[in-house]
């Protein structure tokens, strides 16, 4: 049986002069009719070029293929070298018979066109649909992609669903002309946990329901796993190793592959859990942080006049303490009220009502603040216009310092514990990679010598091999410093490698409270289940999801709103939870988008 | 000195900076007097002299040394020019500050403000000006920099507005970092890009309304030469006396060019991102 896309020495240039400007040298795959393959590496590995280069969508992003083929089996049985084929040729492959999913799904659908049109569209142009026939097509479409209430939801703008929902839609009008091969780039990269896995499952069923073929690019290999039939590892514009799923997992051949696998945190359900620095094991009991009753609310104005007419109740009554040499790691999805839980620590949002008490030793030290950051974003937290020096000096000028020997030679010292060089001083942020620029952060966040580091998604936006090494640098200088971490993220494979206790927190308060161990073992709140299951890992293969169309409840409430307090359930020594109302009853969770 | 070389490295710099060179040198020499003939003599048995040996771009209607008068003339417009986008930038880039850093209230108190000053048409605006405080090199500063201030402003908030959102600034605030820090280091340092285009582009049209406002004869007097009031004097010789059109006009251009293009050079070599690759 000959495959339903056949690739050949695949090469592609880019700029002026495309043969000296190769981004991809020579890549060759086979992808047969009902076939998964997925494609993963790391930025600037070439993977993303290499899918475009399928559907031809290279030759607009500046991109020329200079050598190789690409055979697709047309429906009709004849075949067409995409290589050499013409737009007009092109045109009626795109969508037809090779469909595409991106990244954003905020930006792929245009924002003042319902997303009804949007769907229209797609059939108009490949099936001539028209009026009422077009609409009933979207509908079945929407029907697809498992969205509820699909009649209503057609007159919907995109800013009125969520990212997850905007993704489906996504993917009903890739599917709208029943492609035959769907590449699907990074589709699930900027989504929540929960929501990958909903896309992931749907993807697959999909799948199973049409019998398409899948090109499924990705820089996480643990999602792999879930998902591929084949795997291609690529590495610097090459296929450094492709086969099946089992085997490439299993028994990886090439060193990137291996080191793909190792190097990169995985999460195994707290088995990879810390066992330095237990709670318990040092002298000191005092606290570096204790955050009592924190609520943060956003007044919400209407009417004619502007008056407060409710409040987002974006963090809702949190607590915890945070001992010297400890991670406590705050874990849940984007609107949580996790990053708006560490900037009211911080003082960068203004606490409505709580309070925080910061460690004797530490609040003596005149002048210098307790508390530091790391942020999520590596290119946006560096003034681009600043050297390294005049960055690293900032603290110490804002604490009243001057940049003299003493302040030189720690920054020198610092920059060396971070694995930089000295005459990085002189040089500017975007002379640094992702990786360099957030060990650039952390000896910024360090140079006062803090008690309490919040660490904001700080690895979140670094490639995977790179995440593991900053992880392990924080780790060390926890070590040194007897640092207390207040570690925000999203990612339990991440939090899994570095945190000591967790703290689950959904619509504003924290749900599960523990040690990492045992939190991540067996989870007691159904939502810390939910975001558990939702992790890809390596160990779970095509295991199936199911589709869970719950959404978080909107978080606004009426004013004079106060929730009802907590009432925790102890499980361990140091594990709490709270209590949930019953099935059916679910207060926490509403269905509505 | 390092950036001088590093715009005698670049070539729009290079070209840029010469031309405005010999127009500065041009004026300093006008202003002591270092002029082939006396710029206000009128000799008049020359008069409407073409360009020749003596009177190298000729002479104007009165006789007058057409190269000595455009080398005061060029002082004249340029100080006009220089201080008025100074003054524009000041204020322009403090008010912008101002209205992004407060907010609120402020914002719309100083932009709205600054829109009332845009909506007037930049001549009339000048006029009502002049007509208050009289004619004179002075008004004129006055006049023009009050016309471009709201453009400065406009060019500031925008930028300043993304730039205090940005996650640099809340980590200064983290570090405790005060105010006037965040403002000059982390606003005011990034905003030498899209100041410095504009300060150039400025300079070129403060040029211009210079000229026009000398055109209409409320700028510098006569018998004081200025580049507006020379091509205002040649209007009505266009056809018999073609070189005193064609002499400021071609001053006036080329030296819009040249802040244009020491503009372009100074933007790249501000930026960090570009320093590497011009050196």
């Amino acid at each position: 049986m000959t495959a339903l896309l056949s690739v050949s020495g695949l090469r592609v240039g880019f700029g002026r002069d495309p043969q000296n400007h190769e981004i991809v040298h020579g890549v060759s795959f086979d992808l047969a009719a009902g076939e998964t393959l997925a494609v993963v590496g790391e930025s600037g590995s070439g993977k993303s070029v290499t899918a475009l280069s399928i559907n031809r969508l290279i030759d607009f992003g500046g991109g020329r293929i200079t050598g190789g083929s690409i055979v697709l089996q047309r429906t009709d049985g004849s075949s067409t070298d995409l290589a050499q084929a013409d737009e007009a040729q092109l045109t009626r492959i795109r969508g037809a018979e090779i469909s595409m999913i991106f990244q954003e799904p905020m930006t792929s659908l245009n924002p003042v066109l319902t997303i009804g049109t949007q769907i229209e569209e797609s059939f108009r142009l490949h099936r001539g649909l028209t009026g009422r026939q077009a609409k009933a097509a979207a509908r079945d479409a929407l029907d697809r992609v498992r969205i509820p209430d699909a009649a209503r939801r057609l007159k919907y703008n995109p800013n009125q669903l969520s990212g997850g929902m905007l993704q489906r839609v996504m993917i009903a009008i890739a599917l709208a002309c029943s492609p035959r091969i769907l590449i699907a780039d990074e589709p699930t990269t900027a989504l929540d946990v929960t929501v990958q896995a909903q896309i992931l499952a749907l993807l697959a069923e999909l799948k199973r329901e049409t019998g398409m073929s899948m090109i499924f690019i990705t820089h996480d290999i643990g999602l792999v796993a879930g998902i591929a039939d084949k795997v291609m590892v690529m590495q610097a514009g090459e296929a450094v190793e492709q086969g099946e799923l089992n085997q490439v997992l299993d028994d990886p051949q090439h060193a990137y592959t291996r080191h793909l696998l190792h190097a990169v945190p995985h999460f195994s359900s707290g088995r990879a859990t810390r066992i330095d620095g237990q709670r318990g094991t040092s002298a000191s009991t005092e606290p570096a942080l204790k955050v009592d009753g924190l609520v943060v609310r956003f007044p919400v104005k209407g009417g004619l006049f502007g008056r407060a007419t409710g409040a987002v109740h974006a963090v809702d009554g949190v607590d915890f303490d945070l001992l010297p040499g400890e991670t406590l790691a705050i874990v849940g999805e984007s609107g949580s009220g996790k990053s708006t839980t560490a900037r009211a620590v911080l003082g960068l949002e203004q606490s409505t009502r709580g309070a925080f008490t910061i460690g004797k030793a530490a609040a003596a030290a005149e002048g210098v603040r307790p508390m530091q950051m790391v942020f999520q974003n590596p290119y946006a937290s560096l003034n681009p216009r600043l050297t390294v020096q005049s960055i690293l000096a900032e603290p110490v000028i804002a604490s009243g310092g001057r940049t003299d020997a003493r302040t030189l030679s720690r920054m020198t010292k610092l920059l060396a514990r971070v694995g930089l060089t000295e005459d990085c001083l002189q040089r500017y942020p975007h002379e640094f990679s992702g990786g360099q620029r957030q060990r650039l952060c952390i000896a910024r966040a360090l140079m006062l010598n803090p008690s309490v580091v919040v660490l904001d998604e700080a690895v979140s936006a670094l490639d995977v091999s790179v995440q593991a090494d900053v992880l392990e640098l924080l780790v060390d200088l926890q070590q040194e410093f007897k640092l207390a971490y207040l570690f925000i993220s999203h990612d339990m494979a991440v939090v899994e490698r570095i945190a000591h206790r967790i703290a689950v927190i959904y619509a504003g308060q924290i749900v599960e409270i523990g040690e990492a161990a045992s939190v991540l073992a067996e989870p007691r709140h159904s939502y810390t289940r939910k975001l558990i299951a939702a992790v890809p890992a390596i160990d779970r293969r095509h295991e199936t999801f199911e589709i869970d169309m719950r959404q978080v409840p909107s978080l606004v409430r009426p004013l004079g709103f106060e929730p009802q307090p907590a009432d925790w359930q102890s499980f361990g020594p140091d594990h709490l939870a709270r209590t949930e109302a019953p099935d059916g009853a679910k207060p926490l969770v509403t269905d509505d988008a | 000195m390092e950036q001088v070389r590093a715009i005698a490295r670049h070539t729009s710099g290079r070209i840029g900076g010469a031309i405005v060179l010999v127009c500065l040198l041009a004026a300093a020499l006008g202003a002591l007097g270092w002029t082939p003939h006396d710029p206000l003599m009128q000799y008049r048995l020359d008069r409407l002299h073409a360009p020749n040996g003596t009177y190298w771009m000729g002479t104007d209607l009165f006789g007058r040394d057409v190269a000595s008068r455009l080398m005061v003339g060029i002082g004249q417009s340029f100080t006009v020019a220089f201080f008025s986008v100074a003054f524009a930038t000041l204020t322009g880039t403090v008010l912008g500050l101002a209205a992004a850093w407060l907010g609120r209230r402020w914002d719309g108190t100083l932009m709205r403000l600054m829109d009332m000053l845009m909506a007037f048409p930049a001549i009339l605006l000048a006029l009502l000006i002049i007509a208050i405080i009289g004619p004179g090199l002075w008004t004129s500063v006055i006049a023009i920099a009050v016309i471009y201030t709201p453009i400065f402003t406009r060019v500031v908030r925008g930028p300043a507005l993304s730039l205090k959102e940005r996650e640099f600034v809340d980590a200064a605030r983290t570090f405790g970092s005060s105010q006037s820090y965040i403002l000059s280091r982390h606003l005011l340092l990034n905003l030498v890009a899209p100041l410095t285009v504009q300060v150039t582009l400025a300079l070129a049209w403060a040029l211009l309304t210079e000229a026009g406002l000398s055109f209409l004869g409320l700028g510098t007097q006569p018998p004081t030469p200025s580049l507006g009031l020379m091509l205002s004097d040649s209007r009505n010789l266009m056809e018999t006396a073609p070189w005193l059109m064609v002499f400021p006009g071609l001053a006036i251009m080329i030296s819009i060019l040249g802040f244009n293009l020491l503009g372009d050079a100074l933007r790249d070599i501000l930026d960090p991102k570009m320093r590497r690759s011009l050196a």
